[in-house]
């Protein structure tokens, strides 16, 4: 049966309402996967009992011709999305045994749609990271591996462990959010689809929160086509989130047939930054190649304030961590560390509950917003952040959407991550505009690195505009016939 | 800018995060480091440019001024570190 987790999520759903296999069947297969594929520490917390209940219900369904969209399609869930009764502890000491009382919109979207949950996916601490590295339960490793080498290799984050799971197929699909790249680089990583929609497309309630103005939630899938179906059911108006949007939701799957012919696409000259490798230039000219083969008119743009993206977004996001990370107290809920009066017993909860680079952010943020420093920091940051959307507006008043890679390289080694924190940050450099801006973004595997690790391909397009963006993503992947088969699934 | 010592002492209480003494210096030059990293902003004229203030053009939406949640002390406290009934026990405030 383990060729049933090699299927797609579309490809499951015509086989489930084709009666080909049941959704017992297919679930029980991924959890035989995932229980076999532990060592990759991609799942947090594995839900089978759940699963194969939710599993029966949809057979019942199947059999009764009632089918749902994502009828009995088994799906990972990023441990950042609170689950009713399912401990949700975002990868830190400080939430540890936290167990909600309530479900998140978009996973209660999920269920209603008829998916089955798998369990709950590892990640950076509060999502705070590019390598999955800074999960208090220790790092996820992807299938991937370098050739000729067993050296272990990261995954990317913050979703690292969203994007191993699609990768080694410990599920069809998963969830996950993109705060800064957190969905993107990680999809580039391992060869994965992964996208994050406009910001206000999805709802952010019983998501935890990391920079309220960038998180997003999104999705990874193998194919393009899967992430379509996804986003279809997680979008959506939410009375309980004031910034979702009230669109209409599309049939995202059907715009796919489209194709690019006529589309003008643009091509930032600012990406070609210093020292990036010449594969990854060379990539990106494939990229345009393809687009133009299909039909699609390729051209230079300017985003000028491309450069300043980076720096601004670590001024907004660490101030707006260190607002919302003000919640975990030692009160309420979470680990509680006791001192000697109240103030002790908050300082010992956060420092002894908190990871180095979380700590490190909430301390940035502080300082940003502390007293005299507000208009140099914050104020400034988002005068910028003003100015890179104004970049964008006027790109897109011509172009239909925007072509870059999506991460200046492959995935680098658990043994030689950067050790500072600037480096590490470089790696949002092409993703992170997207969530300055609020746009919409997607990173579709295009080809190997030298060591024969996955690249991707990063399209950007206009505000509520995702269904352009699927088109051109779906182009790229029909024309790079991305093979996803990372070393550790063939060992198995 | 640059933050000494004192500093990151200072903002480590006014985000109530402990911080051990043998800490201090390597989150020093570490916050510095970013701090230096975003000087970058420096060189933009931002002279008449509104900050950002809505992620994209919206107007918050109005609702009915009405009860639509409650009555579940149980859940909320469920989760509590320590709790006594539908109360949060934190250590003594007022002496």
């Amino acid at each position: 049966m383990t060729e049933l987790t090699r299927l797609s999520l579309a490809a499951a759903r015509d086989g489930l309402n084709a009666k080909k296999f049941t959704a017992t069947e297919l679930t029980r297969a991924h959890v035989d996967a995932v229980e076999k594929a532990r060592a990759l520490n991609a799942y947090l917390k594995e839900t089978p009992e759940k699963a194969l209940a939710a599993a029966a219900e949809s057979d019942a369904r199947l059999a009764k011709g009632e089918a749902r969209p994502l009828e009995g399609l088994p799906l990972g869930i990023k441990d950042l999305y609170c689950t009713n009764g399912v401990e949700t502890t975002a990868a830190s000491r400080i939430l540890e045994g936290f167990k909600p009382h309530y479900e998140s919109t978009v996973t209660s979207q999920l269920w209603r749609d008829g998916a089955v949950m798998l369990g709950k996916l590892n990640l950076d601490e509060f999502a705070m990271g590019s390598s999955n590295e800074t999960s208090a339960y220790g790092p996820v490793v992807s299938p991937w591996r370098r050739k000729g080498s067993d050296a272990k290799i990261v995954p990317g984050g913050s979703s690292g462990g969203s994007a191993a799971a699609v990768a080694a197929h410990l599920c069809l699909a998963a969830t996950a959010t993109d705060t800064g790249g957190s969905i993107r680089q990680p999809a580039a990583f391992t060869g994965t689809v992964g996208i994050k929609p406009t910001y206000g497309r999805c709802s952010r309630w019983g998501i935890v929160a990391f920079a309220s103005s960038l998180d997003q939630a999104g999705a990874f899938g193998v194919k393009v086509r899967d992430c379509a179906i996804l986003l279809s059911s997680i979008c959506g108006l939410d009375p309980k989130d004031s910034t979702s949007v009230d669109l209409a939701v599309p049939d995202f799957e059907a715009a796919l047939k489209d194709g690019v012919r006529g589309l003008k696409i643009g091509v930032p000259k600012e990406y070609r930054v210093d020292g990036m490798p010449e594969e990854i230039e060379a990539l990106w000219q494939q990229g345009i190649d393809w687009l133009r083969a299909a039909g699609a008119e390729v051209a230079e743009v300017s985003l000028p304030h491309t450069h300043y993206a980076l720096p601004a977004y670590y001024i907004v996001a660490p101030a707006e961590a260190s607002s919302n990370l003000a919640r975990y107290d030692g009160v309420r809920y979470g680990l509680r560390v006791d001192g000697k009066s109240i103030i002790e017993m908050y300082e010992n909860t956060r420092g002894a509950g908190f990871g180095a680079e979380v700590r490190r952010r909430i301390l940035i943020g502080t300082y940003v917003l502390s007293a005299g420093y507000y208009d140099a920091y914050y104020r400034k940051a988002q005068q910028v952040r003003s100015l890179i959307r104004r970049d964008f507006d006027q790109v897109f008043e011509t172009f239909d959407a925007v072509l870059t890679p999506t991460a200046p390289s492959g995935a680098f080694g658990l043994d030689n991550v950067p050790d500072d924190p600037v480096t590490m940050y470089l790696n949002d450099i092409f993703t992170v505009t997207a969530n300055m801006a609020g746009l919409p973004g997607i990173s579709v595997p295009a080809g190997l690195d030298h060591q024969g690790l996955p690249l991707g391909l990063q399209v950007l397009g206009r505000p509520f505009d995702e269904g352009t963006l699927l088109r051109v993503a779906q182009a790229i992947e029909d024309a790079a016939q991305f093979k996803l088969a990372p070393p550790f699934n063939m060992r198995r | 800018m640059s933050v000494d010592q004192a500093t990151v002492r200072r903002i480590a209480h006014l985000a109530r995060v402990a911080v051990e003494d043998k800490e201090v210096e390597h989150l020093q030059g570490e916050i510095n480091a970013i701090l230096s990293f975003v000087e970058a902003l420096s060189a933009v004229d931002v002279e008449g440019v509104e900050p950002m203030t809505s992620v994209l053009p919206m107007h918050l939406r109005m609702r009915q001024d009405e009860v639509t949640d409650g009555f579940i002390a149980a859940d909320v406290v469920a989760n509590a570190p320590e709790r006594e009934d539908s109360f949060f026990v934190v250590p003594k405030v007022v002496e």
